[in-house]
């Protein structure tokens, strides 16, 4: 096959996306260091906005809330959802179809949907909306995530592997520990990490399973976001965004290393 | 042997428990609570009725219904038009720095979404960036009036969602057998044709799998034009919010998921249809 | 090899959703013997396989491994060990740990471990490749290490799924070799899937033919070569051209058949009755072929025509068009002071076989 020459429109094209893309990011990170309160006009260089951020005492407990929940939710989504990927892949069960189907369709169904029927779920259990709440949702939408994760990965894994795993002796535990979980480990810490970065952005679900008694930091966010524009909050997006930012390139840098 | 069982058994317990719960039972419950009657002092009435979805066919919820149909599908139809080439020039390349380019188009589909929209909102407010430069280049002289309209919300939605048409678009076309258009050429089709009778219909199952991750989404992602379009645009995922939130009528914002969730359904049997006859590869 | 029974396999069947995979197999494999399943793929030889190792379950019938009944042991009680076509090599773990596996789910302590490794792998002569991880090792050092590991717990039964189809076609005749010697020195039963007939027939001290889930043939590889006991061993043993013919007459426990114009007289193995439909058949390498001039004496022979023919190296083929329209596929092997195997096409020859060198079989179906 020859190798094709990208034209120069079609390379224009690709950059005029990406910068679509990445433009707005780069104006806000740009302004969050801008000496100026509202203008646009470049005022001179200054972290002041992001002193004052540091100093609002409400937003740090916002982010260890969402740091929390993040860490909890990741830890037990990709335990719970590696378990199910494995037996996915090794094991004949009933109800496997209804199984596969649920993870299906919780990726594809809208956040609010999710939202809302974990609402009416909780309301129905009597149980207070705050910190539990929270946790049991993000771990829910994280889940299908790392199934996806983890089962592309096994998938294509030879399946023999296993089967002389369990000719040579070793039991079902055994297995897991030893083969499924050191061959699987890219795959899980990138799982990890995009379920942290998930849980850390999530802002639909958040929404109708919170309360007020437990703030997390993408709904402080969109309540100062709904106020208008403001540089501690360039500031804020700036810092949250480079965060997830690396977490997902050090996620994507795993998965791809070994594959 | 019989103790060997124990991993397996209790690895598919507890995510058939946790999906059971969290997942199916909370479904049926909304499913559940879109057949009873309201009651602004509890969830809900534990009363059949349809008029939760009678009230739906009311000429205000009508509106709102169609107006976010027409909104998504704009969107959906602009991530096409502006996705397609993207991806088709994306899968054919080879050179070195694919890898990075594909990485910078993943890197939307795990960030915020909320950042992006709150970043848009400074390019398009009426002394945003977008103004400002538009002024400075002399197209226009006094800046427009960009932020809370239909368009804003538009941009938003399409600045958000791109991504998602062009990922499966991207694995769909990435995977196209370039022999298939070489041979195409060979029995005499021209560009055009070669396009629009191999090319196009093989791409078919990706175009549908980015759009519903378009559509969906953008009917629903209610901070959108919460941020965008003001108070003035509203959408399905507006109109679900304040059922829940406001007016605390949860049946018929119920009953309003259930209807978005059928919307769904038909998508998904449709991609289904498209991708049957092909082998079975994965949604995304 | 003893006369002691290791595996006995009695009236097996197995079907996967309805569909019949095996048909009653009946099956005594004695100890030390180095058998071959053979057949095409989707016979069934694979799933007999995974049966003895207890992968699957037979649908009816029983397997005995060293006459203990082994319905419903799992894999790792049966003293039974497998070699996968892929090796199945832990990619994570170096060689010897890939090779101390089993010794280590077995509870082996460790000081005992480390000679046993040791001697599995001078068996297998690796014993400097220890500390390699798999992916550092050629296909058939990989091989070599699947064997080891397998051996290292001392099975009764090695069971070998097509291990040297991924291998290329020099390294798979160099491991076919190494693979008989070792199974002589450890005298281990070797059980071999293999869908290549000339493998099995060089490697194996029995041969089980295998063809849509039923046996067709047990017999040594002589045995199923010469004496092919149905028409499908035969067509899947090397070549065979197929007379189609009529016993016209029996004297003397003899019958005369007529193939292709010419009456052949042979013994009555299968009660053949005047007028039974027969099959002849014969090997190409049996056929003879001889120039027009080369022969005074053609009341024996057919006549034909060249109609192609493919020089092999160490052997000439040739298709050759009977006057009576039928073509016969021959096989000549090169003498390098003979010149009188140069053919051209459309060139006639005289060809003959020895009697007594053909098969006859009834008409089947």
């Amino acid at each position: 096959m020859k190798k094709s020459q990208t034209r120069p429109i079609d390379a224009i094209y690709l950059a005029l996306i990406y910068l679509f893309f990445y433009l707005p990011i780069a104006v806000l990170i740009v302004y969050s260091f801008n000496n100026s309160s509202y203008s646009l006009v470049w005022h001179g260089f200054t972290t002041n906005w992001y002193h004052s951020l540091f100093s609002d005492s409400g937003l740090w407990i916002a982010a260890l809330h969402s740091l929390i929940i993040g860490v909890l939710a990741a830890t037990f989504a990709t335990i719970i959802g590696t378990l199910a990927a494995v037996s996915l892949y090794r094991y004949r069960f009933m109800g496997k179809g209804l199984l596969n189907g649920m993870i299906f369709i919780l990726i594809v169904t809208p956040d609010i949907v999710m939202g809302i029927s974990l609402l009416l779920l909780f309301s129905i259990l009597n149980m207070p909306l705050g910190f539990w709440s929270l946790l049991l949702a993000h771990i829910t939408f994280c889940i299908p995530f790392v199934v996806v994760t983890v089962y592309s990965r096994i998938s294509g894994m030879d399946k023999n592997i296993f089967e002389a795993a369990k000719d040579l002796g070793a039991r079902e535990l055994t297995i897991f520990t030893k083969i499924t979980v050191p061959l699987l480990l890219p795959a899980i810490i990138s799982g990890i990490l995009l379920c942290f970065t998930l849980s850390f952005d999530d802002v639909m679900i958040s929404y109708f399973v919170s309360g007020p008694g437990f703030e997390i930091l993408p709904l402080k966010i969109y309540s100062m976001a709904r106020l208008g524009v403001k540089p501690e909050l360039n500031a804020l997006c700036s810092v949250t965004f480079i965060l997830t930012l690396l977490l997902v390139v050090l996620s994507q840098k795993l998965t791809r290393k070994e594959s | 042997m019989k103790g060997d069982n124990n991993f397996r058994n209790f690895s598919v317990a507890i995510i058939s428990t946790w999906l059971g719960i969290f997942a199916l039972f909370a479904f049926l419950l909304v499913l559940f609570a879109s057949f009873m009657q309201p009651d602004s002092n509890k969830i809900f009435n534990f009363h059949f009725t349809l008029s939760n979805y009678t009230t739906l066919f009311s000429s205000l919820y009508v509106i709102v219904f169609f107006k976010s149909f027409y909104i998504a599908g704009a969107c959906t139809l602009f991530c096409i038009l502006l996705g397609y080439p993207f991806a088709y020039i994306l899968a054919r390349k080879t050179s070195r720095w694919k890898d990075l380019l594909l990485l910078l188009l993943i890197i939307p589909f795990w960030t915020s979404s909320l950042i992006r929209s709150y970043a848009m909102v400074a390019i398009l407010k009426t002394k945003g960036v977008l103004n400002n430069f538009l002024i400075h280049l002399g197209i226009i002289h006094h800046p427009l009036q960009l932020l809370f309209t239909n368009t804003a919300v538009m941009i938003g939605l399409v600045y958000n969602l791109l991504p998602f048409m062009i990922l499966p678009l991207y694995a769909n076309l990435e995977k196209f057998d370039n022999r298939l258009i070489e041979a195409a050429r060979d029995l005499g089709a021209g560009k055009v044709r070669t396009f629009t009778k191999v090319i196009l219909p093989l791409s078919l199952p990706g175009i549908l799998a980015g759009s519903i991750l378009v559509f969906l989404p953008a009917m629903t992602l209610f901070y959108i034009p919460d941020l965008l379009g003001g108070a003035k645009a509203l959408l399905l995922g507006n109109l679900i919010e304040n059922q829940f939130l406001l007016t605390h009528n949860w049946p018929l914002g119920s009953a309003i998921s259930v209807t978005l969730t059928a919307v769904m359904g038909i998508m998904l049997v449709a991609h289904w249809l498209s991708s049957k006859n092909r082998s079975g590869e994965d949604f995304l | 090899m003893s006369d002691k029974t290791v595996v006995e396999i009695k009236g097996v069947s197995k079907s996967f959703n309805d569909q019949d995979v095996l048909k009653c197999i009946d099956l005594t494999i004695k100890h030390g013997e180095f058998l071959t399943l053979l057949g095409p793929s989707g016979c069934g030889k694979t799933t007999l396989l995974r049966m003895i190792s207890g992968f699957e379950e037979p649908t009816n019938g029983d397997i005995y491994i060293d006459g203990k009944n082994a319905k419903g042991l799992p894999p790792h009680e049966r003293h039974v060990h497998t070699v996968f076509q892929s090796y199945a090599l832990f990619p994570h773990m170096t060689v010897s740990d890939n090779v101390a596996f089993g010794l280590r789910c077995n509870g082996i302590p460790e000081n005992e471990v480390k000679p046993r490794v040791e001697e599995a792998l001078r068996m297998v002569k690796l014993e400097n490749f220890g500390n390699r991880k798999p992916a550092q090792l050629s296909g058939g050092q990989q091989q070599r290490v699947a064997i080891a590991r397998a051996v290292v717990n001392r099975p009764l039964v090695l069971l070998l799924d097509e291990p040297l189809s991924s291998l290329d076609y020099r390294l798979r005749k160099t491991m076919q070799m190494e693979l008989r010697q070792l199974q002589r020195k450890l005298g281990i039963t070797f059980i071999f899937v293999t869908h290549d007939q000339e493998e099995a027939l060089s490697m194996s001290d029995r041969v089980v033919v295998m063809s849509e889930g039923v046996i067709t043939q047990i017999g040594t590889p002589r045995q199923v070569y010469e004496e092919p006991a149905c028409l499908s061993v035969a067509k899947f043993i090397g070549e065979v051209n197929i007379f189609e013919t009529n016993v016209s007459s029996i004297t003397d426990g003899k019958i005369t058949v007529n193939i292709e114009g010419m009456p052949h007289t042979y013994p009555n193995k299968h009660n053949f009755s005047v007028g039974d439909k027969a099959l002849v058949l014969v090997r190409p390498e049996d056929v003879r072929v001889y120039d027009s001039n080369e022969v005074t004496d053609t009341s024996n022979m057919y006549r034909g025509i060249v109609e192609d023919f493919t020089y092999k190296g160490t052997t000439v083929d040739l298709m050759v068009r009977l006057d009576s329209g039928k073509v016969l596929a021959t096989t000549e092997f090169f003498d390098e002071d003979d010149d009188s195997l140069v053919y051209t096409l459309g060139e006639k020859v005289w060809l003959h076989w020895v009697n007594g060198w053909e098969v006859i079989l009834p008409h089947e179906g």
